[in-house]
Formats: structure tokens, C-alpha cells, sequence
């Protein structure tokens, strides 16, 4: 009996020591990230020149900064938040509002969230196919805002749908006894009602698009100076990070530790308000 | 009901365009070439074998490392942490996911290869004789194994978030009970927890397949570039989603972009297949 109970309890301790251990474990990429990424990272962020100039034109000079991708980041996030946030909060609003469990809602249900699993290079290839070959012919800023758009648009549409579904039901009805249409009560009542968690929603998804670099690959290209055509190919700091992280050149590597500091700046930083807003209004 | 169905369009349209796209391939080589395993794109011939063992040899080391260490964590926060500091840590493993994969690769390149390198050293001289696929040599350290292991903290985030809300659905009499009978911490979980949850953590551990399968920048980082089938898991090879990023944009030759958008359409079905599969378990798992 006495010899049962003590393997028992050592089986007991080993697991809980276990799990411990893998919360260690998980714990320490997370931190040894942060750390190289924030050290080395300022190490090579020299002053404003930073944000303020294209990198020097030879890869192993030093100075210069990554102003072109950082613009370029802003400026294809920017274009894909405005077409595709809507649309994912219009598609949100008729599955909560309108849908109710139709069958159409539970096949966009489904598949938005089979659509978050996607991997990204293939919806960089789809962009591709259709905005490089059938219509621009060549690599352009459009493409890459395309395909980043793609990548936010299930998210969008799954935590607006989520945080419609959180807009209690006397609300709406309290709107409707008062005799106002349906379509008003949703606009004047259901969605600022609903504000900042939709807000909270667009804001992971912009955080994810920012980061992603394999959709931008074979759509927005790269280009090594300042560039504001949407038509042209575009600079972006994911794909400063990934060129940089192949180069053989010291230079380049500290410019990729620096564009990854800033890139994880923005995307923690949307990460962390998305998830401060939200904790706030739902505990 | 536009933007919904807008959705689905699109999702259809994908498929259409990889279909149109890759077309010619099928119908000159039917199904076999997949399964070659010679890529000489230059010479016209196209094997997609060594991408497909990359891919599936990455994801299934990055399963065997971060499934336990994704339970593990799951369970922590779900089953031992106390109350307050359970947010806390379930928001900082979350964060994991949050960051850019690009960033990983970085990191992977210059921190994590150097660190690496003398334990797969290690595994190869004392597995590698008896166990072929542990064999050397290492080099660089870069390799299925390195691509993997990246991959394995990768997916960490993926399998603890999914298995966690699993675990929480299981109903808190189910752990009274345990314990009124006597039951350890452990055996609660064992013999309380884990069975009722198991659908949730195939679901969830399917799903991190399905991130891991796709995962691209990071394991092209990684992999080692080399377009063969690897012997030994520390070998280099090159994995189905990173072969596409790294000559899709370079290549001219109709050919070969129909050889890579066509390896992407495979790709693109597994995944697919897999996150629905996952989905169904887990919602089943959850009512």
C-alpha cells in the first residue's frame, strides 16, 4: 500500500513538474527573441537617418536606414485595412444580424476559418495569378496590399463576427420595440455598441498582415529606395528582414535585426492595445 | 450577405486559378511526377519528392518536440497555475504567435543554429551509427532538424490556445469527483481531463500540422536550400512552401512556374483538408 502511494505521488510530482517545464520551455524562445531582437536591434538603429533614408546602395556600406520599407509597410497595410476591414465586418454583420444559421452563414463560418489556415505563399501566388498576370504585368505594391488583405480579411470577419455576437440581445430588441428599422439599429445601436471590439478584431489582423513576408514575395518584390507608386514594386520591412537574414554581409544582417525591432515594435504593439481594449471591456 | 459570399468566391477563385495555372503539368506528366525524385527544372525535369519529404519531415519534428511541450502548457495554465497568473502566462505563450515568422527565421539563422550545431553533433556520433537517420554529416547545422525545431516553437502557441479552450469545457465536477476519490493532481488529469478531450487535441495537434505544413519563410531559412531527398534528418533539403518562395520569383520557364504552382496546389489541399478536418474535431470536442 505504503509503496503504491509513493509511486503514485512521485508519477504526480514528475508530471507537474513537467508541465512546468514546458511552460519554461515555451517561454524561453519567446523571451531570447525579444532580448536579441531589442538588443541587437537598437545596436543598429543609429539615430533618426534610420527612418528617414533608404539603405546606402552597396550592401556593405554602413548608415542609411530602411525608410523605404517602413513606408512601404504603411502604406500596403493602409491599403489593404481600407478595402478588406469593411468588407469583413459587413461580411460579420450579415452572418450576426442577418444570417442568423442559414446555410450560407455556416459555409462562411467554416470556411473563413479554413481560410485563416491557408498558407500564406499560396495566397501570394493567387495574388500573383491575378492582379501580375491578368492585370498590372508586372510586380507592383497593389498585388502585395492585395494579397496582405487577403490574409486579414477571415480574421477580421471571425472576431467581428465574435464580438457582434457579444452586443446583448435587449439592446436590439429595446432599438426595435422603439420602432426603428432594422438596418438602423444595427448602424446607430449594434456596431458602435460593438466598436471597440471590432476595432480590437482589425487591429490582429492589421498586426498579422504587417508581419507576414511570403505573400509579398512574388507581389510587392522590393525595391531599394523610397517609392510611393502603388503600380510600382514596393519595399516592406518582412522583406528587408528576410533578405537580410541570407546576406553574407555583417551591414546587412544589423539592418535586418534593426527592421526586425521596428516590425515587432508595430506588431506587438497593436497586439498588446487590441488585447487591452478588449480585456478591458469583457472582464 | 455580399461581404459574406464575397468569401466564398474568392476561396473558389483560388482554387480555380491554382487549378488553371498548374494544368499544363498535370496533363503532360499525369500524377507520378510528385513522387520524383529528381528536380532539375533547367533539364525540364520536375520531381516534386524531395520538397514533399521536406515538408512532412519538418512538420513531423516539429510535432514530436512541441506537441508535449504544447500540453504541457495547455494543462499548466488549464489544470495547476494558480488563478492569478494564469492570464498572464496563457497571454505570454499566445504571444508566441504573434510574432512575424521571418522573425524566427532570423533568430533561427544566428541564434539558434550556433546552439544547435553541437547537439546534432552530439545525436550523430552517438545515434548516427546505429541509427541511419540520425546519421552526419552536419555542417552548418541547418537542415530538416534545425527547420523543424523552429518549426516545433512555432506551433507551440497553436496547439496550447486550441487545447486549452478544450480543456476548459471539461466540466469542473468531472475534477470533484477525481478528487473525492482520492485521485492525484496527475491521475485527475489522466484518467478526469484528458479522455473526454481527446478529440480537441487531435483537432488542435492537426492544426498545428496544418500551420507547420505551410510555414514558409522560417523553414526556408532553415532547411538548408537543397532541392534532394535527405538522407539523415540532420540533412538539408527544401520543403514544399519554401521551394515556391525562393524560385517562383526568379523563374521564366512556363514549365517550372506550372511545376511550382502545382506543388503549391498540393499543398494547398493538405492544408485545407487538414484545418477542416481539425475543425470538425474540435467543434465536436467543444459542445
Amino acid at each position: 500500500m505504503k509503496g503504491l502511494s509513493a509511486r503514485r505521488k512521485a508519477t504526480n510530482r514528475l508530471m507537474l513538474a513537467f508541465m512546468g517545464l514546458a511552460v519554461l520551455l515555451a517561454l524561453v524562445p519567446l523571451g531570447s527573441i525579444l532580448v536579441e531582437v531589442v538588443i541587437k536591434g537598437a545596436g543598429a538603429i543609429h539615430g533618426l537617418s534610420f527612418f528617414t533614408q533608404p539603405p546606402p546602395g552597396d550592401a556593405t556600406a554602413t548608415g542609411g536606414g530602411l525608410a523605404n520599407a517602413i513606408i512601404g509597410t504603411l502604406i500596403m497595410v493602409a491599403m489593404a485595412t481600407v478595402v478588406f476591414v469593411p468588407l469583413g465586418i459587413l461580411g460579420a454583420v450579415y452572418l450576426s444580424e442577418f444570417a442568423s444559421n442559414n446555410r450560407l452563414a455556416r459555409a462562411v463560418r467554416f470556411f473563413s476559418e479554413v481560410m485563416t489556415g491557408i498558407p500564406s505563399i499560396m495566397v501570394g501566388v493567387f495574388a500573383y495569378s491575378i492582379l501580375v498576370i491578368l492585370f498590372i504585368h508586372h510586380f507592383s505594391a497593389l498585388a502585395g496590399a492585395f494579397a496582405l488583405g487577403l490574409i486579414m480579411w477571415p480574421i477580421v470577419l471571425r472576431t467581428a463576427e465574435e464580438m457582434l455576437g457579444r452586443v446583448p440581445a435587449s439592446v436590439r430588441e429595446a432599438s426595435l420595440a422603439l420602432g426603428t428599422p432594422k438596418w438602423r439599429t444595427v448602424l446607430k445601436v449594434v456596431l458602435p455598441s460593438a466598436a471597440a471590439g471590432l476595432t480590437t478584431g482589425s487591429m490582429l489582423a492589421i498586426a498579422r498582415a504587417a508581419g507576414e513576408t511570403a505573400p509579398l514575395l512574388f507581389t510587392a518584390l522590393g525595391k531599394e529606395y523610397i517609392s510611393f507608386k502603388i503600380t510600382q514594386p514596393m519595399s516592406a520591412l518582412p522583406l528587408e528582414i528576410f533578405s537580410g537574414a541570407q546576406s553574407p554581409y555583417p551591414e546587412q544582417i544589423q539592418r535586418a535585426w534593426a527592421a526586425a525591432l521596428t516590425l515587432i515594435a508595430l506588431v506587438l504593439a497593436l497586439t498588446l492595445v487590441a488585447r487591452f481594449v478588449t480585456a478591458r471591456r469583457s472582464v | 450577405m455580399l461581404g459574406a459570399s464575397a468569401l466564398l468566391l474568392a476561396l473558389a477563385l483560388m482554387v480555380v486559378r491554382f487549378l488553371q495555372l498548374s494544368w499544363p503539368i498535370w496533363k503532360a506528366h499525369g500524377l507520378g511526377w510528385v513522387l520524383g525524385s529528381t528536380w532539375a527544372p533547367a533539364n525540364g525535369v520536375f520531381g516534386a519528392l524531395p520538397f514533399v519529404i521536406g515538408t512532412v519531415a519538418t512538420s513531423v519534428i516539429a510535432l514530436v518536440i512541441g506537441t508535449p511541450v504544447a500540453l504541457g502548457t495547455a494543462l499548466f495554465v488549464s489544470e495547476i497555475a494558480p488563478a492569478r497568473i494564469r492570464r498572464p502566462i496563457a497571454n505570454l505563450i499566445d504571444l508566441l504567435a504573434a510574432v512575424p515568422s521571418v522573425i524566427y527565421g532570423l533568430w533561427g539563422i544566428i541564434v539558434v543554429l550556433p546552439l544547435l550545431r553541437p547537439i546534432e553533433q552530439f545525436l550523430a556520433d552517438s545515434l548516427g551509427k546505429a541509427i541511419p537517420i540520425f546519421a552526419g554529416p552536419i555542417g552548418n547545422g541547418s537542415g530538416y532538424f534545425a527547420a523543424g525545431f523552429v518549426l516545433a516553437i512555432m506551433i507551440v502557441p497553436t496547439i496550447s490556445a486550441v487545447t486549452r479552450e478544450v480543456f476548459v469545457t471539461v466540466p469542473q465536477d468531472v475534477r470533484e469527483a477525481a478528487y473525492a476519490l482520492g485521485a492525484t493532481r496527475w491521475e485527475t488529469i489522466r484518467y478526469g481531463v484528458l479522455p473526454p478531450a481527446r478529440a480537441g487535441i487531435v483537432g488542435a495537434v492537426i492544426l498545428g500540422l496544418g500551420r507547420a505544413l505551410g510555414e514558409t519563410i522560417a523553414v526556408l531559412l532553415l532547411i538548408g536550400q537543397i532541392p534532394a531527398v535527405g538522407k539523415s534528418i540532420f540533412a538539408s533539403g527544401y520543403s514544399m512552401a519554401s521551394v515556391i518562395a525562393n524560385e517562383f520569383g526568379q523563374s521564366q520557364e512556363p514549365l517550372h512556374l506550372q511545376a511550382l504552382i502545382a506543388i503549391g496546389l498540393v499543398l494547398f489541399a493538405v492544408t485545407v483538408f487538414m484545418n477542416v478536418a481539425a475543425r470538425l474535431l474540435v467543434g465536436k470536442a467543444k459542445t
